[in-house]
This record gives C-alpha cells, structure tokens and sequence, in this order.
C-alpha cells in the first residue's frame, strides 16, 4: 500500500513538490484531516495551529512555483509546546504558563519559518519536560498510537506520536534526560539529541540548562539529517551554542559502514532489559556486522551511578530556573494572595504539578546550605567520571550501540505512583546528556505484543554526522518489515 | 530517614511553596526515598576530580556592548496578570 501524504517522509514530499505533483497546501490539508480523524483519541497536540498553517501552506506554494523553495518548504511540523511561538499560546505543559503568549520566536521556530516549514501545533508534554510518560502534563496526557492504553514516552510524548499517527511529517522535542531518545523508541520513530550547544537554546523554556538540547523526530535518518541541516548551527542568542562548522548531514545518508568499531558497553547488558528488547539490539548489531562492521567490547565503569547524578543535577537547576515563575510578569498568579510573599507562594503552589514541585523541592535541598557538597558538588565530580568514561570509550569505537529503553511502552498509570520507577526507565539515555554527546534511536524491530523497540546509537561531541550514517545503514538493511499503527 | 517533615516545611519555605498535611507526609517518603537512592554516589571516589557544570568546554561569549531594539513597553507588558500603566501591579510591599 502507497504511503497518504500525511505518512510520507521529508524528502518523499521534497520529490513530489518539486515535480509538481502535488502542492503545499494539499499536504497540509492531508496532515489537518489526519489530525482530525485520530487526535481525539491520541492526543498529541496542546495547540493546534490549522489557520497560520494553511496561510503558510500558501505562501509555500508560491515559492514553490518562484522556484524559490528550500529543504523545508511546504513540510507540515510540529513543535513541543516548550518552545516559543511569537503569538501562539506556549504553556510548558503546565498551569503556570495557561495563558502566556510568548512576544519572541525561539530560534529554532524563527530558522522553521524562514526555511518555509508549516507548524501546524503545540505539542504535549510532561508539564517542564519532567517525566518519561507524558502523564504529567497539565492538559491531559497523550497515547501511544501504537496501543492507546500504553504511554507514548515523555517528556516529548507529543511530538512522538505525532509523527507515528501521521499528525505531521517531522517535529521538534528536547532532550535533558532522554525526553527525545526514549518516546521515539516507544512511538517507533527516530529521534535524535544532538551535542549540547550543536542547537541554540534561545526560546526553549529552561529545566536544567547544562542538560538540555533540542532535537528532531523524523520517520527515517535521511528526514532526521534534513531536520537538524536546518535548525542546528552557532547562535549569538544562545551564549552556550559553540561556534563550530556544521557539515551538510544529509551527506552521511547511505555512505557504508565498512571496517567501524560498535562499541557494546558491557554495564548496559545487566540492568534488567526486558529480553525481547535486548534480542532486538542483538539482531541490529548482527546487520552491522554483515556490513563489514566490527563488535567490541567496552566498559563505561559508572553507568550505575547516573540515574542518581542526574536526578541531582537536574532538579537543582531545574529549581534555580524554575524561580522565575513568581506570578509577576507573566504566568499564573493566585488570586486571593494578601500580601507579596503570599502570592509567590500561592501562584507556584497552585500553577505547578506534583512532579514540578517533587523536583524543586530536591533541587532546592540539594543547592541548600550544608548539604551543597553532600549532592550538588558530588554529583558534578561523578558527572566527570562519567564524561571521562565515554573518552575513553571512543578511544576503542566510532559508535555505541545500547537499548535506548529497557522496555517497550508501559501502561498508562503504571509507574505514576513510584517516581523512582518512572526516573529508572532513563536509565540508558541520561548519561549522553550528563557527557554532552549526541544520540540517536532508531526503529530497530516490534515485540510480540507488537510494539516497536528503538535502537540507541551514541557517538563522540559533534560526530551527529556518525549517528545519521549508522542509523541509515541499519535502517536500508533492517531485518524487520516496517509497520504502521492501526489507528 | 533523611528527611523529617519539620525539614520538608522548611524546604519548602526556601522554594516558596505550600503543600497540606497530607502532601507534606507524601512528600516526606518520597524525597526520602529518592535521597537513600542517591547514597549510592558516597561510593564513588572522587578526592580530587573537578566537578563538571558543563559538558562542552566554554569560552566565554563576549559581546561587543551596542544598544539594539527591545521589546516595547506594550509588548512586555502583555503577559501581566495585573497591570497598571507600563508597570507591572503586585500587591503592597511597604506598609
């Protein structure tokens, strides 16, 4: 069966637009239907943007038939609704941010527009970007397409099963503990974290600024390429974006894979990965090698530890940043506060969740006096071991191989009552974000249940270049037929 | 444990948060367990290592100090939940 326009891929829609095949607005219209006949069931949007994307739509069009379109022109995108949208209500997931209508684009939205893209929404997410199930969400949570009683993955749940139900081609998320990496795998899409400061940050709402980056999710490593050419790169807006050149990823699509070293980090193989998922990432590194590519062996001595630095290191910026949400000059403010300090109090009780508060309330432990060497200053020592760690891993390898999840999508509910659970299922993916490296999951097979696995593929800072080749090579040998949910 | 709600309460107050009784008890679990959990880091020698703060070595993004256009009063103001003028309204700091 011919792929709908709304489950083609970049550059499928890329082709098609440039032959004249069909138009912007055809696509657009296509992804809106769509949109409509499952999102009430899913759930992946907060916002849904239908009357700018069609004017957008439009507009592409008639750079199209200027002769004046780029990469993006006329390819319906969504964004994680924490990143600004001049004029478009941007809430974080939250209460605190219901009625905020950033006055500024992120950067990332500004390079979107300016690359012709159409947004069509705001997509849902754990209220700040904190949790892995999307279940904490102010506005409701969303579903895994793929089994509408099961999580689509978190923070960046939106995004992800936006792309999975064919709600857009491609969209935006970010990633400070694997909000990218492991809704992609549990939506069975690709998901990709970049080097920290490959991506300028301005307009992202802040969690843990050491931490964050954002991130493309695409239906294949070509669109993924296609994704970051367009939002990475130095931005004098973001004074932590390194001014370093950016190749043209697209490049890397197809190149082979002949004679690299797959790293398999033997402290990732005893952390009770459901068998089925290690069986998955067994059967990958079996295609790398009947690619030429070679197996070894590594060692990343502090995996364990990163769970427990992470979830110090996270909250306590997360609590610095999350200051700034006071009820004064935007935001949520209580109503029936007396005086100033009641009203501080009042506005942040009533307009954050528990998890928010759960996290600002650990930060906020941590960073206080006496206990500040105790978990702050521990953790960051611990944090560089784990960055040593992988520099010596990539001394012995190109790219490690790694589960990006130790499970398959879990029910909705299962893991809300015990935070320590839910931080757990990050267990593979924290530690790119605690080293700065970039990461990738790629589709890499579907359980019996039938719900797709994602393969975690890490490389050295700036080597995304890598992670799209690799990604691409398991994907045009893939062992698996690939599914689309029954929506 | 850890942490004792009196503890908690103080926290609390640092971050400018309130929770009721029932809150505050699960609260007082929770962070417990979380912070038996990160024991674990005490296990790790780490006399000497420099603490990391950012993954990516900065330099630091010096400016050239030039005036360029900001957002206008109106703009700024827009997102208030109370407002008077171009100022934003709180309620009375000074008696």
């Amino acid at each position: 069966m011919a792929a709908g326009l709304h489950e083609s891929t970049i550059h499928e829609l890329q082709e098609k637009l440039r032959r004249g095949d069909v138009t912007a607005s055809e696509i657009t219209e296509a992804v809106f239907s769509r949109i409509e006949a499952v999102d009430g069931r899913i759930k992946s949007f907060i916002t849904i943007m239908r009357d700018s994307a069609a004017a957008c739509a439009r507009r592409a069009d008639e750079a199209i038939r200027a002769g004046k379109a780029g990469p993006l022109t006329g390819i319906p995108i969504a964004v994680k609704d924490i990143m600004c949208t001049k004029g478009v209500r941007t809430t974080c997931g939250s209460r605190i941010l219901e009625n905020f209508f950033p006055p500024y684009d992120a950067t990332v939205v500004r390079k979107l527009k300016e690359g012709g893209a159409v947004i069509v929404g705001k997509t849902n997410m754990d209220e700040f970007a904190m949790g892995s199930s999307t279940e904490t969400s102010f506005y409701g949570i969303t579903r895994n397409p793929w089994d509408l009683g099961r999580i689509p993955g978190g923070s960046s749940g939106g995004s992800a099963a936006a792309v999975a139900a064919g709600e857009c081609i491609a969209s935006l998320g970010s990633d400070t503990g694997g909000s990218i990496r492991q809704p992609a795998s549990l939506c069975g899409v690709v998901g990709m974290k970049p080097t920290y400061g490959r991506v300028s940050r301005y307009g992202l709402i802040a969690f843990a600024s050491s931490l964050d980056q954002i991130g493309p999710f695409t239906r294949d490593a070509e669109d993924c390429a296609i994704l970051l050419n367009a939002i990475c790169g130095y931005d004098p807006l973001d004074s932590t974006s390194v001014p370093v050149e950016t190749p043209d990823y697209r490049s890397f699509v197809g190149k082979d894979i002949k004679g690299w070293k797959f790293g398999v980090p033997r402290e990732y193989l005893i952390e009770g990965i459901d068998p089925e998922v290690a069986g998955l990432m067994e059967e990958s590194i079996g295609v790398l090698e009947s690619l030429g590519a070679e197996r070894v062996d590594i060692s990343l001595p502090h995996t364990e530890y990163c769970v427990a630095v992470y979830y110090v290191i996270a909250p306590a910026e997360a609590s610095s940043n999350l200051a700034r949400y006071d009820g004064v000059k935007y935001g949520y403010r209580s109503p029936d506060a007396r005086d100033l300090i009641e009203m501080y109090r009042k506005s942040r009780s009533e307009g954050f969740g528990a998890e928010v508060k759960r996290r600002i309330m650990i930060g906020t432990y941590a960073l206080s006096s006496g206990y500040y060497d105790a978990y702050y200053k521990k953790a960051s020592q611990v944090r560089t071991l784990i960055k040593r760690d992988f520099e010596e891993a990539f001394r012995k390898c190109d790219v490690i191989v790694t589960p990006t999840a130790p499970t398959a999508a879990f029910r909705i509910g299962e893991k809300t009552d015990d935070p320590l659970q839910m931080y757990l299922s990050d267990i593979f993916t924290i530690s790119a974000n605690l080293a700065g490296i970039p990461g990738i999951s790629t589709p890499c097979g579907y359980t019996g249940k039938g719900l797709p696995v994602g393969l975690q593929l890490l490389a050295g800072h700036f080597q995304e270049g890598k992670l799209i080749q690799a990604a691409s090579a398991l994907e045009r040998n893939a062992k698996f037929e690939k599914r689309r949910p029954a929506l | 444990m850890k942490l004792t709600k009196a503890e908690v309460e103080y926290v609390a107050a640092l971050a400018r948060l309130e929770f009721s009784e029932e809150e505050k008890e699960k609260f007082t679990s929770q962070l417990n367990s979380i912070l038996d959990y990160m024991d674990m880091l005490n296990r790790v020698d780490t006399s000497g290592v420099v603490p990391e703060t950012h993954a990516i070595t900065l330099r630091n993004a010096f400016r050239d100090d030039v005036v360029w256009k900001s957002l206008e009063p109106e703009e700024a103001i827009k997102n208030a939940p109370e407002e008077r003028g171009s100022c934003f309204r709180v309620p009375r700091v000074i008696e």
